[in-house]
């Protein structure tokens, strides 16, 4: 009996534990100053499947560029380069 | 105070090769005659648009890259407007980031056409 009070609880396999990734601005780290309305297949990566621009929170970038993203974004709306409204656009 | 802008333009696809020539360059001298400094020049083409702007599906994307004084842009915009040949246009002032951006695409893009010719 004493012996089973000591014994910690054991899992066969350890628990899947998220070990969270830090997030990082991808513009701070890579030094980019500025964000092309023209480049639609980059600016891609900051809309989710519909057209909508990524939260910050999911893509991790700083508020300063996240303004620039956004900003580049619309023109590329306004040039029809990119949709407004899509449905499967990845 | 003179600052550098960059203009692209949509035109209708419904134009001849000439007819489409002759918009751009009414504009290239639109604004070399009010006194811009043309810097760069792009061609885009014929492109599809992302969704259709006055039921086209398409259109042809010209860009220039110029300086110019600010009161400049609000009466070029007017012209453009009044331009049936033209759907859609975005003028952007661009800072020295963005100045540098440019110069350093083209440096590249002007090195690849040079390996290509090699």
């Amino acid at each position: 009996m004493a012996n089973q009070q000591n014994s910690e609880i054991r899992y066969l396999a350890p628990i899947a534990v998220d070990i969270k990734k830090k997030k990082y601005c991808r513009f701070k780290k890579a030094g980019i100053k500025y964000i092309d309305y023209k480049d639609a297949n980059f600016l891609l990566k900051f809309v989710n499947e519909q057209g909508k621009i990524l939260p910050r929170r999911l893509t991790g970038t700083s508020m300063k560029y996240q303004r620039k993203v956004s900003r580049a974004i619309k023109r590329a709306r306004h040039l029809a380069l990119m949709p407004y409204v899509a449905d499967l656009l990845k | 105070m003179v600052r550098q802008y960059e203009t692209v333009f949509i035109m209708t696809p419904v134009l001849s090769d000439e007819q489409m020539k002759e918009a751009v360059s009414k504009f290239q001298k639109y604004l070399k005659d009010k006194g811009a400094e043309i810097v760069f020049e792009d061609h885009w083409g014929l492109r599809k648009l992302a969704y259709p702007i006055q039921k086209k599906s398409t259109g042809f994307y010209h860009l220039i890259e110029f300086k110019a004084e600010p009161a400049l842009i609000a009466e070029m915009e007017l012209e453009m407007k009044r331009d049936e040949r033209i759907i859609r246009f975005l003028t952007v002032s661009l800072d020295k980031y963005a100045v540098a951006y440019n110069e350093k695409r083209r440096r590249e893009k002007e090195k690849v056409k040079a390996e290509e010719t090699k």
